[in-house]
């Protein structure tokens, strides 16, 4: 038997023990609840098991997790899209309410797309499709992304700047995002104000960085507090 | 044929794309309603694309069980918990499908509250531990942009963290300046740059001339 195999057993052993004493001592309750802490208990600490490296028990979780995801995506589309703007309306179709049976349109584009599962003869359906979905998405985006990008940020930028700290932080942003502007220009040769927007950059990334790790590291206490007070029943704090 | 294959999505882009455009700054009621109108076609053909991407999915794994490949009972693990979930979906707590979800109570939200969520903060958690590495060879400041880079980090972390109020009141202080003001002016200058960008994509695919949507193969 190997080491990782040996691990394996007592890992098992041990999380079985906890639970056997944790729903005899009644700290876990014998109902859905319980069980279901057992269960998120067990997700969490196989997923955590990649630390030590890939095994078992963390592909066990991962394949059960990405099955009940795709489930649980395609239950929101059918209740939130295709029940309530597509069966509902068409189902209580009346004298009234002839207008929904424009609704044809987007399901006939929806079946297009499902072509590409058939038969490579009607395939070339789908781009009806995408031509639709990218031609849309072009047209909504060009009118949002000038009002709310652009012209809002360029008039943010653009401000009269007092003689105070308010100002010289109005000062630094204009320099900031010139001088970044500066640097993605590649048709011209990269001087000083380029160098000026490297370091807003990496400023940039530098704190985007730290901020994703402190995200991250919330993520991870909420998942230690999980199992030290929802699984383990400990008092917490500990010290 | 070449018409119903190549022009017609073309025409269909440009048509699309203008009524994209010209609805936002139309303030007629009648332009509302096709916005609205056409907003909601697009949120039903997306449902479908998911249909499909779901499909793929199942297809990528049922091949690896059918095939009796190295670790085809994993890929079965996918169908045991797609199954389940999605009966548990149908089931809607004894509504069936065809009622509004049940979201309070049921095996469906089981599931999701002591499966799903359990494993998605897990997943992203694990980032912390792969971030924290990523840093380890990242912020060896070897050049003075990385030196940057890596005060510009730990100060943003220790701000964020009681320590960092304990050291000085300034240290939080510090951190929310340097976010809003050196790293506003960098993501600004980048968020001009990308709105260009896909302002520029845009006008290219409404004119027919990005026509990577289309896809290859055949004309």
């Amino acid at each position: 038997m190997s080491r990782d195999q040996i691990i394996f057993i007592i890992f098992l052993f041990i999380f079985a023990t906890i639970n056997i004493f944790l729903f005899g001592s009644g700290s876990l309750s014998a109902d859905w609840t319980g069980f279901g802490t057992f269960i998120a208990a067990g997700i969490t600490l196989s997923l955590y098991s990649f630390l030590y490296k890939d095994n078992p028990l963390f592909k066990f979780a991962e394949n059960l997790y990405v099955g009940v995801a795709a489930a649980y995506t395609l239950t929101q589309v059918w209740y939130t899209v295709l029940l309530a703007d597509v069966v509902n309306p068409l189902s209580a179709l009346d004298s009234e309410s002839l207008s929904n049976l424009w609704l044809i349109v987007p399901i006939f584009l929806g079946l297009f797309m499902l072509t590409q599962l058939a038969s490579a003869k009607f395939s070339w359906l789908s781009r009806i499709a995408f031509a639709f979905v990218v031609g849309l998405g072009s047209g909504l985006t060009i009118p949002r992304t000038i009002a709310a990008k652009l012209l809002k940020q360029v008039e943010t930028t653009m401000q009269p700047i007092p003689f105070d700290l308010f100002g010289l932080d109005l000062l630094i942003i204009l320099v900031g995002v010139v001088t970044v502007l500066v640097y993605f220009f590649y048709s011209v040769e990269h001087r000083v104000a380029s160098k000026i927007g490297i370091w807003f950059l990496m400023i940039s990334f530098g704190a985007s960085f730290g901020y994703t790790i402190m995200a991250r590291l919330s993520l991870l206490i909420g998942r230690v507090g999980f199992l030290l007070e929802d699984w383990l029943v400990l008092p917490l704090p500990l010290f | 044929m070449l018409f119903l294959r190549r022009t017609l999505p073309l025409i269909i882009a440009f048509v699309m794309g203008m009524i994209g455009i010209l609805v936002y700054y139309s303030p007629h009621s009648g332009a509302q309603a096709l916005e609205q109108e056409v907003t909601m076609w697009n949120r039903i053909v997306f449902a479908f694309a998911l249909v499909l991407g779901i499909y793929s999915l199942m297809r990528l794994h049922w091949g690896r069980v059918q095939r009796q490949q190295a670790g085809w009972a994993y890929s079965f693990l996918v169908f045991v918990g797609f199954v389940v979930m999605l009966i548990f979906a149908i089931y809607n707590n004894g509504q069936g499908p065809l009622k509004p979800q049940v979201i309070d109570s049921g095996p469906f939200v089981w599931m999701f509250d002591y499966v799903q969520v359990p494993a998605d903060a897990t997943m992203f958690s694990i980032l912390a531990f792969f971030i924290a590495s990523a840093a380890y060879r990242t912020f060896r400041a070897r050049t003075p942009e990385a030196a940057i880079l890596l005060v510009s980090a730990i100060i943003v972390m220790i701000g964020r963290v009681p320590i960092g109020g304990l050291i000085s009141d300034s240290v939080p202080a510090f951190s929310q300046w340097l976010m809003a003001v050196p790293n506003l002016a960098a993501t600004r200058g980048i968020l001009l740059g990308v709105s260009l960008a896909a302002i520029a994509t845009s006008l290219r695919i409404i004119f027919g001339i990005e026509r990577s949507y289309l896809g290859g193969g055949e004309e």
